[in-house]
């Protein structure tokens, strides 16, 4: 079938076979790997990506599903490509308080820890540890432990809206 | 996963008359359920037929006591709803209770209907909300439509639109959750019309089912303590790796005290 759909701002038009999934239209064809797939079967969240700004699971998301719709990955939300500089500030906030941080260790998890956590920023409900872990309830990460992943998400959400003043 | 033809009717009728000229059809709504059953190998539908955009399954409307919430609308949808806020809070919180915020964002009232998982959470509100379901051909009150495990009243081609749900004076809903899913290990509401009050359980067994004997008690003297000897719905408890039968019988009782206390205090 043919597809339409817009990622980190660029369009595309492919050809995909109907029971591509999302996430493998992102790995596999237009090599965006930074989006990971731990479980397959949504239980984990690293395959987490926002379609037209929300959250979701991209292992458990027909390609077809994103006809006409924008998606934005790991890869597109620090600095555009082609400005970058190889320099801190190419980081989105929450990628910055991570690092900072030390909220990951393989880094597996991380990817969809971020959009999932920027979405619950953006969404402007209080932040604070309860709200935080609960709002990561559906992303699993297995070595990092959730301190320092609760920590950077509290002090992205503090520069976010600093940035957004 | 198995290969398939996709489908995106942009009418109800046509919808309807795909999935009856196709071999091994499904409808596809919020996905999280039938997906992630597909990537698994569990099911190999030759046809699915997206629902999405289909306008008459949008849409909530509060209406001369009823809450009319459209059969795609999503779980977080309803949470963030200010008529179903304001109309039903209840309904709103056990919304924002269903699994995860990605599974919130996807997953759909009507393709939880239409599943009846044994531990979904909107079954137990079906029936205390005393709901009619709103099909493409009829109308089916709650207490006719779970049948059994992962069984209702739907016939293979029928589309759930939307689901109407009677506003209570008060309600509360209160779930022991599996600590990895989210889904309800046990789950009760408790709704309170004028003095007659409905108690609808999730997660015990096989399907959704209502508990006469703590509505009765609850309904004679609206305390917590009235459920303490109150007979338990007759009904085969589901036992099985995270809780046991004898444990989910404790968790009913626990649950409908616990929603009966909370509706007492305020
Ligand atoms: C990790 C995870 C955690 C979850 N936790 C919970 C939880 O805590 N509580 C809970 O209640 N649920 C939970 N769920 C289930 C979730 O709420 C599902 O989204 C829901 O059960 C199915 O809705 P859907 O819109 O995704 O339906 P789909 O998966 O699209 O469809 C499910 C079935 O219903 C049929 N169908 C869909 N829509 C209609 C319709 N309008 N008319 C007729 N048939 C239809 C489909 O053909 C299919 O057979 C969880 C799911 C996941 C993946
Ligand atoms: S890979 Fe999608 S939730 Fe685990
Ligand atoms: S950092 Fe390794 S899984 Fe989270």
């Amino acid at each position: 079938m043919n597809l339409t759909l817009t990622v980190n701002g660029a369009e595309h038009s492919l050809d995909v076979p109907a029971n591509t999934l999302l996430v493998e239209l992102l790995r596999t064809r237009l090599r965006l790997t930074g989006t990971h797939v731990g479980c397959d079967t949504s239980q984990c969240g690293a395959c987490t990506v926002h379609l037209d700004g929300c959250a979701v699971k991209a292992c458990t998301v027909l390609a077809a599903q994103a006809q006409g719709r924008s998606v934005t990955t790991i890869e597109g939300i620090g600095r555009p490509n082609g400005t970058r500089n190889g320099s801190p500030d190419d980081l989105h906030p929450m990628q910055a308080a991570f690092r900072d941080c030390h909220a990951l260790q393989c880094g597996f998890c991380t990817p969809g820890m971020i959009l999932r956590a920027m979405e619950l920023v953006e969404s402007g409900g209080t932040l604070d540890n309860r709200t935080v872990r609960e709002g990561l309830e559906g992303n699993i990460c297995r070595c990092a432990g959730y301190h320092n992943i609760v920590k950077a998400v509290l002090a992205a959400g503090d520069a976010m809206q600093e940035q957004s003043r | 996963m198995h290969p398939f033809n996709y489908h995106k009717p942009s009418t109800l009728a046509e919808a309807v008359a795909l999935h009856q000229g196709a071999e091994d059809p499904a409808y596809l709504s919020g996905g999280h359920t039938l997906l992630p059953t597909m990537t698994q190998r569990l099911a190999a539908p030759s046809d699915l037929i997206d629902l999405e955009g289909l306008t008459e399954l949008i849409g909530i409307a509060v209406d001369n006591g009823t809450l009319s919430i459209g059969a795609f609308t999503r779980h977080a949808e309803v949470a963030a709803s200010t008529e179903v806020q304001s109309a039903l809070p209840a309904l709103a919180e056990l919304a924002e209770g269903i699994g995860d915020a990605q599974v919130r964002n996807r997953g759909t009232i009507g393709g939880s209907l239409a599943n009846s998982d044994p531990a979904a959470d909107y079954p137990a509100a079906v029936l205390a909300l005393n709901a009619v379901i709103h099909t493409d051909r009829r109308q089916i009150p709650a207490d006719g439509y779970f049948r059994g495990l992962f069984e209702t009243a739907l016939e293979a081609d029928e589309v759930i639109t939307r689901v109407d749900f009677a506003i209570p004076s008060r309600a509360a809903y209160e779930k022991f959750p599996n600590p990895a899913s989210r889904y309800a290990t046990v789950g009760v509401m408790v709704a309170d019309f004028n003095g007659t009050v409905r108690v609808g359980v999730t997660g015990a067994g096989p399907c959704a089912c209502r508990a006469d004997a703590f509505e009765a008690a609850l309904s004679a003297r609206f305390d917590p303590a009235a459920l303490d000897d109150a007979e338990l719905p007759a009904i085969d408890f589901n036992s099985d790796l995270h809780a046991s039968a004898e444990y989910r019988v404790h968790l009913v009782r626990v649950m409908a005290q616990r929603a009966t206390a909370r509706l007492a205090s305020l």
